[in-house]
């Protein structure tokens, strides 16, 4: 079980997150929305041990985390930075695996397996930045997945593969996540997607950061990406997450700004929101 | 129109060649002090054959390769070490800053007085020349190491020290490797001058000093500057090759996104 009780993390004097607590049973899959800069990626870094935060704590399976726990795997939002330029992609998601111990062998079967599973069969004697973009994300996906993680935190990771082969790794996810009944923090910022995968939505708010809402998802096991979403529970839920995410100020416009009348010689609208 | 590199290389070197020997050949210079350029290359040419002069020529690049291999090893371990201690590295900044501009040439005495042997003197002389720019870069590719990509190898359960040899090292060695070719620049420049000054006669510096002495022999003298430069040249050709070969990733994700 992870427990984040009062977790409060500020960069200088910009607090991000503030007395953000949360519970998340074993075996849950909780899928994390909030508008751009609200501190998603923050928790998750809390949780994985990578930041310590300000005040609060995370506690996995009853003890603190202090440092990076056990077990834990990452996909990282800047997923092609954490890819390793000079290792070929099979290595990538193999070296992780070397904590696990096992032959090399075994190892490079492994990467292969979970490869050939994010649907990279072939792709393993390549180098990283000889793959597009979806394809480097779905190195990263494979990598997490190949270490057969307790805890597994992915940071929007399906952001730069198209519908299709999104789909397809929600399902690739769920299923994983059903046969090994690891524990999932996924962040997303697609909405119907954050309900499609998730047992329950966590939406993040901004200044101050924090949770705004929880809602339970009762949707029927195994989900379907056709009747799923044209469940009239996910249509509702979805409603539902779209008008707590908006609220939670994801179209903030400077009203001020809007509101003023533009002189001639002043730049276009488009440069001075930037500023 | 395009041209390989090689192929415009050497036209430029045929230019150059053709000025040298027009300037010479027309009396622009004095040429009983400076022979023609053809005269010094043919002469070049044949200190091949010239087993005492090769001698010299392995002398001098044994110094300056032991040199330059002392002063990785001690410019990388210092650079991990520095970068690894932030108030260290603050701590040493100035040291370094101090030190690095001090002109080897300015510590030929020293060094002859506290070496027993000339070899031992010129090989201290590279190291001390050499280690700076390999330092340099060393601290500046580690400094500036994806932090994401640390952070990719700490969340999987990896400590401190196998991230450095993972992710750290190889992520800088590229850079090391500028700062080496660097150095042996520097270390050929610094072997052959000590060995000038130092007056021992060894060396390609102690082959300068002979033919120059009792009259020169111009031709002589000059040979064993073309042979000084064509060593500089194999090596900086050996570490371009070793860069683009062993470095490929390197530089390739900037070339994919461009
Ligand atoms: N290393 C850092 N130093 C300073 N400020 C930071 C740092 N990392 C994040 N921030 C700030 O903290 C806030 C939250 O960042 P975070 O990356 O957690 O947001 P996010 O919810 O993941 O956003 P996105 O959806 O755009 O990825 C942002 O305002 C950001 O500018
Ligand atoms: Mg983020």
């Amino acid at each position: 079980m992870l427990e984040i009780t009062d977790l409060t993390h500020s960069y200088g004097d910009h607090t991000v997150l503030e007395k953000t607590s949360l519970t998340v049973p074993d075996g849950e899959l909780v899928s994390i929305v909030g508008p751009s800069g609200c501190g998603k990626s923050t928790l998750l870094r809390c949780v994985a041990g990578l930041i310590s935060p300000v005040g609060g704590r995370v506690v996995l399976d009853g003890t603190p985390i202090d440092g990076v726990p056990d077990g834990l795997a990452v996909v990282f939002q800047d997923y092609s930075r954490s890819l390793l330029p000079w290792l070929t992609v099979r290595d990538n998601v193999a070296l992780p695996l070397r904590r696990r111990g096992g032959s090399k062998a075994e190892r490079r079967a492994a990467a292969e397996e979970a490869l050939s599973s994010v649907g990279l069969h072939g792709a393993g004697r390549r180098y990283p930045w000889q793959l597009s973009g979806g394809m480097q994300q779905r190195v990263a996906i494979a990598r997490a997945l190949a270490y057969r993680p307790s805890l597994l935190l992915m940071d929007e990771p399906f952001g730069s593969v198209d519908a299709q082969t999104r789909e397809d790794l929600e399902d690739l996810v769920l299923k994983v996540h059903r046969d090994e009944g690891m524990t999932i923090l996924l962040v997303t910022h697609d909405i119907d997607e954050s309900v499609y995968v998730g047992d329950r939505v966590v939406v993040l708010g901004r200044d101050p950061g924090g949770i705004r809402a929880e809602l339970e998802v009762k949707l029927p096991s195994p989900r379907d990406q056709i009747s799923t979403r044209a469940d009239p529970d996910f249509v509702r839920l979805r409603t539902e997450v779209s008008r707590l995410v908006r609220g939670a100020g994801a179209l903030e416009v400077p009203s001020e700004a809007a509101a003023e009348p533009q002189k001639e010689s002043e730049p276009r609208e488009e440069d001075t929101e930037e500023t | 129109m395009r041209f390989t590199r090689p192929a415009l290389g050497a036209v430029g070197a045929v230019g150059a060649f053709g000025l040298a020997e027009l300037v010479t050949r027309t009396g622009l210079v004095d040429n009983e002090y400076v022979p023609p350029a053809s005269t010094v290359l043919w002469r070049a040419v044949r200190m091949c054959g010239d087993t005492e002069f090769l001698t010299q020529v392995g002398g001098t690049v044994r110094v300056w390769l032991t040199g330059l291999a002392l002063a990785t090893a001690a410019a990388v371990a210092l650079g991990l070490v520095l970068s690894a201690a932030p108030w260290l590295n603050r701590a040493a900044r100035l040291v370094v800053e101090l030190l690095r501009p001090i002109p080897s040439i300015a510590l030929i005495p020293l060094a002859v007085l506290t070496f027993s042997t000339a070899a031992k003197s010129e090989t201290s002389l590279v190291f001390y020349a050499a280690t700076w720019p390999i330092l340099i870069n060393t601290l500046y590719a580690l400094r500036d190491v994806d932090p994401v990509a640390k952070d990719t190898l700490r969340a999987f359960g990896f400590g401190t020290v196998p991230i450095l040899l993972r992710v750290s090292l190889p992520s800088a060695a590229p850079f090391v490797l500028t700062g080496v070719r660097i150095a042996a620049s520097v270390g050929l420049v610094v072997v052959v001058s000590t060995e000038l000054v130092a007056g021992t006669g060894e060396g390609i510096g102690g082959f300068l000093m002979q033919s120059q002495s009792g009259g020169g022999q111009p031709d002589y003298m000059l040979a064993g500057a073309v042979w000084a430069g064509v060593l500089g040249l194999l090596a900086t050709g050996v570490f371009a090759a070793v860069e683009r070969r062993a470095f490929r990733w390197h530089g390739a994700g900037t070339e994919a996104e461009a």
